[in-house]
């Protein structure tokens, strides 16, 4: 059997591909129309370390990893605008950047996060924010399997995901932190159909706009009720959000506030602790 | 409700020797001795007693042995006392048996069924004392073939090289997180890595921020499925990153890290509240297939700019050649097996006990499949598992390894006893606990010259094995199975080793 490197397989060096960007001061517009995954990434860090700090992607298609490959030790902030569809694992160990999508993103957006912005102006795959350490994710439409799974927080470093619409079984699966706001605005009848919401779950908080039946919630979860200053942060969170979409939705701040919240939290840190013998 | 376990052990206290000075008291975690009310006096519960030895070695009048129960049951080859013991503990606590360090029933050992060659008459073996003999080993994908340049003087090679690593000796320190085991112990492995040349995996409970600087270019750092501790600069200050799918001890399960071990520190690098389960889901729940796998390690090799190796680590099960195959093909550029003996802070007995194959098989497997498939030279292989000895890794390397990791091996070096209670977290030696009175029994520097000191010793047999069998160099006995003779197999076994039996 022929071995094939499909990812590194044809991949140009950058004197080759460096005609696809166009840099002007700190701006870099790169049409990555025939771009592979690697080129795209690599014409990425070229502009970065030509000094561009704000990335315009055109034409994108699948490239994976985008954004993944801007670690820079010190840091710095760069701006990346995709149009297009983005590939799996956008934004993959994001080191503060800040990206926005204008189209839908695979999966994989976010996973295992540390810090920046996601913004995605339309749906996202599965595996969305899986492992997220910190930093915001905002989707505008909905998302797929396996949402937040395993995410986390310490201390004042608390993720956040913010799903316009939906998501699909496996929600905060094993979340350990971080708060995961699902708005629920595309629900034809106010009622979520993911089941296992928050199976292992033993930290962070969800909140549900509409209504989840309770043999849809994993045994590791409880429904507790809003306080004030869960509102608070649902109220800077839906502004946030609406900041982001608010064109595009028709729906208004005060009309999404106004919907029947349910706060997830896990019922023991502890899910696991007394299956043993010892 | 009463238990109805014997106990383990028994302490005997050699009353001529003892004079009540109450060190045992200190020492012991497990709440064997206890003073009397007026304090004249050591009482002593054996039935706590765990068998760790370190009452024994820390005594200063030498007055104590501590030695197996005696007492028995009715003697019964297949209802043992380890078998009836386990149905009572269940019984009166209706939970999976847990357990610490890797399986301890009398399978097979195939090392100890395979002797080594040396040179006599035919070829001149080889004095490692007067000529050199080179144990360095480097670990990633090699290129399919090599294009120099040879220009005046100078070679150079034209080709691209992929990462490498390089390393002194062919062993390499296993992983073992900062959460299993102490602070202490775990910068023991990464001073003596340092000072050795060689190399340790942090595990999944991340690389704490005062160690990167000094340590982050002798670590392996882990990202398994828990992703605890994985930020980039935590990718990016290592010497490469390992993906761990699965470990000998436990293989198809995940890990919980019970949350009375997760202190402050703890908290920190894992990133999980305090006190609270650091839980490791069974799979990487991004990762369902070798296509996924891939898409992870090129994830790690683009948030590292593509400088470091990327390790997959697996647990040998029945199908390890073909999952190694597919995982060379995904884009690994070292693959760690894990043998079914490999150690654990804490598995389901059942699971340490009864599920994957000897690392010895599966090294022969891996090794020969990837050769027939021509795809050998894209990764390296590192053996772990129960490697004891020097010569258990000559035998790992000559069957088909690049080099091994031991655990065990080094946590005996540091004190470990092999009480099997890791759990438990009340590691007498200070090993594998949290508990700050307990860590600080470990000095890290005196740690880590034990460790060097192993590592120093088992080189020197190295060398002495590869002068006797005529080589000068470790690369030349990898996958060298004509320097292996088997006793005592059947045909099968031979034909998955590959090796001839004794005398052929």
């Amino acid at each position: 059997m022929r071995f094939v490197d499909s990812y590194l397989e044809g991949v140009r060096k950058i004197d080759e591909i460096i005609k696809y960007a166009k840099i002007e001061g700190e701006v870099a517009e790169i049409d990555a129309r025939d771009l592979k995954h690697k080129e795209l990434n690599d014409l990425m860090r070229e502009c970065v370390l030509r000094g561009a700090r704000k990335l315009i992607l055109k034409n994108v298609c699948g490239q994976r990893y985008i954004g993944t490959r801007l670690f820079f030790n010190p840091g710095v902030n760069v701006e990346i605008i995709i149009y297009g569809t983005p590939g799996n694992d956008l934004g993959a160990f994001l080191s503060g950047h800040r990206i926005v999508v204008y189209g839908n993103a695979q999966d994989g957006v976010g996973n295992t996060m540390d810090s920046g912005e996601i913004i995605v102006h339309g749906r996202a795959g599965d595996v969305v924010a899986m492992a997220m350490r910190g930093g915001k994710i905002f989707i505008r439409d909905s998302v797929g399997y396996r949402t937040a799974i395993h995410m986390k927080e310490y201390k004042e470093r608390i993720p956040l995901l913010v799903i316009g619409g939906t998501a699909q079984d496996f929600l905060g699966e094993y979340m350990a932190g971080g708060r995961v706001v699902l708005l629920g605005l595309n629900l034809k009848n106010g009622k979520h159909r993911s089941h296992y919401i928050g199976t292992g779950m033993h930290g962070g908080i969800i909140y549900l706009r509409g209504k989840v039946e309770d043999y849809q919630l994993g045994k590791e979860v409880g429904v507790v009720d809003m306080e004030q200053e869960d509102w608070k942060f649902l109220e800077k969170v839906v502004e946030e959000f609406c900041g982001h979409f608010g064109n595009e939705i028709k729906v208004d701040k005060d009309e999404i506030l106004g919907g029947k919240f349910m706060k997830l939290i896990p019922v023991t840190k502890r899910p696991y602790g007394k299956i043993y013998a010892y | 409700m009463k238990s109805h376990l014997l106990p383990d052990f028994i302490v005997e206290r050699l009353e001529d020797r003892c004079n009540r000075c109450g060190v045992c008291v200190k020492q012991c975690p497990w709440g064997v001795y206890s003073w009397n009310d007026d304090k004249t006096d050591i009482l002593i519960d054996y039935t706590k007693c765990v068998g760790c030895q370190r009452c024994v070695v820390y005594c200063p009048n030498n007055a104590l042995i501590v030695k197996p129960y005696y007492g028995s049951y009715r003697p019964n080859a297949y209802w043992t006392k380890e078998v009836i013991s386990d149905i009572k503990k269940q019984a009166e606590q209706g939970g999976v048996l847990l357990v610490g360090t890797g399986s301890d029933r009398p399978y097979k050992v195939y090392f100890d069924h395979i002797l080594l060659n040396a040179s006599q008459v035919t070829n001149p073996s080889i004095d490692p004392l007067r000529e050199p003999m080179e144990l360095r080993t480097f670990l990633g994908r090699k290129p399919d073939q090599l294009e120099i340049e040879i220009r005046d003087d100078d070679i150079e090679i034209k080709t691209e090289l992929y990462p490498n690593l390089v390393v002194e000796t062919p062993i390499l320190f296993a992983g073992m997180s900062y959460g299993a085991i102490s602070k202490n112990a775990f910068l023991a492995l990464a001073m003596a890595s340092k000072e050795f040349g060689t190399l340790f995996c942090t595990g999944e409970g991340g690389l704490p921020k005062d160690m990167r600087e000094e340590y982050g270019p002798v670590a392996i750092v882990q990202c398994a499925s828990g992703r605890f501790g994985v930020d980039p600069e935590y990718l990016n200050c290592a010497a490469a990153i390992e993906i761990k799918i699965g470990q000998g001890a436990k293989p198809g399960i995940g890990g919980h890290l019970p949350g009375e071990k997760v202190t402050a520190e703890i908290s920190a690098t894992r990133m999980i509240p305090e006190g609270t389960d650091a839980l490791s889901p069974a799979p990487h729940h991004d990762i369902y297939s070798i296509e996924d796998l891939s898409m992870l390690i090129y994830a790690l090799k683009e948030a590292t700019n593509y400088e470091k190796p990327v390790f997959v680590k697996i647990a040998a099960v029945h199908n390890v050649a073909a999952i190694a195959s597919g995982i060379v093909r995904a884009g690994a550029d070292v693959i760690v097996i894990d043998g079914f003996r490999g150690g654990t802070g804490a598995s389901p007995k059942v699971m340490r006990d009864h599920v994957g194959i000897p690392i010895e098989m599966a090294i022969a497997a891996v090794d020969q499949r990837l050769r027939e498939e021509g795809i050998r030279h894209k990764c390296s292989i590192i053996a772990s598992g129960g490697i004891r000895c020097s010569a258990d890794v000559v035998k790992a390397i000559a069957l088909g390894a690049d080099a091994v990791y031991i655990g065990t091996a080094a946590l005996i070096a540091l004190g470990c006893t092999m009480c099997q209670k890791c759990y438990t977290g009340k590691c007498a030696w200070g090993i594998c606990t949290q508990d700050p009175n307990l860590a600080k029994r470990l000095n890290p520097k005196e740690g880590a010259k034990r460790l060097v000191n192993l590592l120093r010793a088992w080189s020197l047999e190295i060398k002495d094995m590869l002068g006797g069998m005529g080589i000068n160099a470790i690369e030349s006995l990898r996958g060298n199975r004509e320097h292996l003779r088997g006793i005592g197999l059947e045909d099968w076994e031979l034909r998955v080793l590959g090796i001839k039996g004794a005398g052929e």
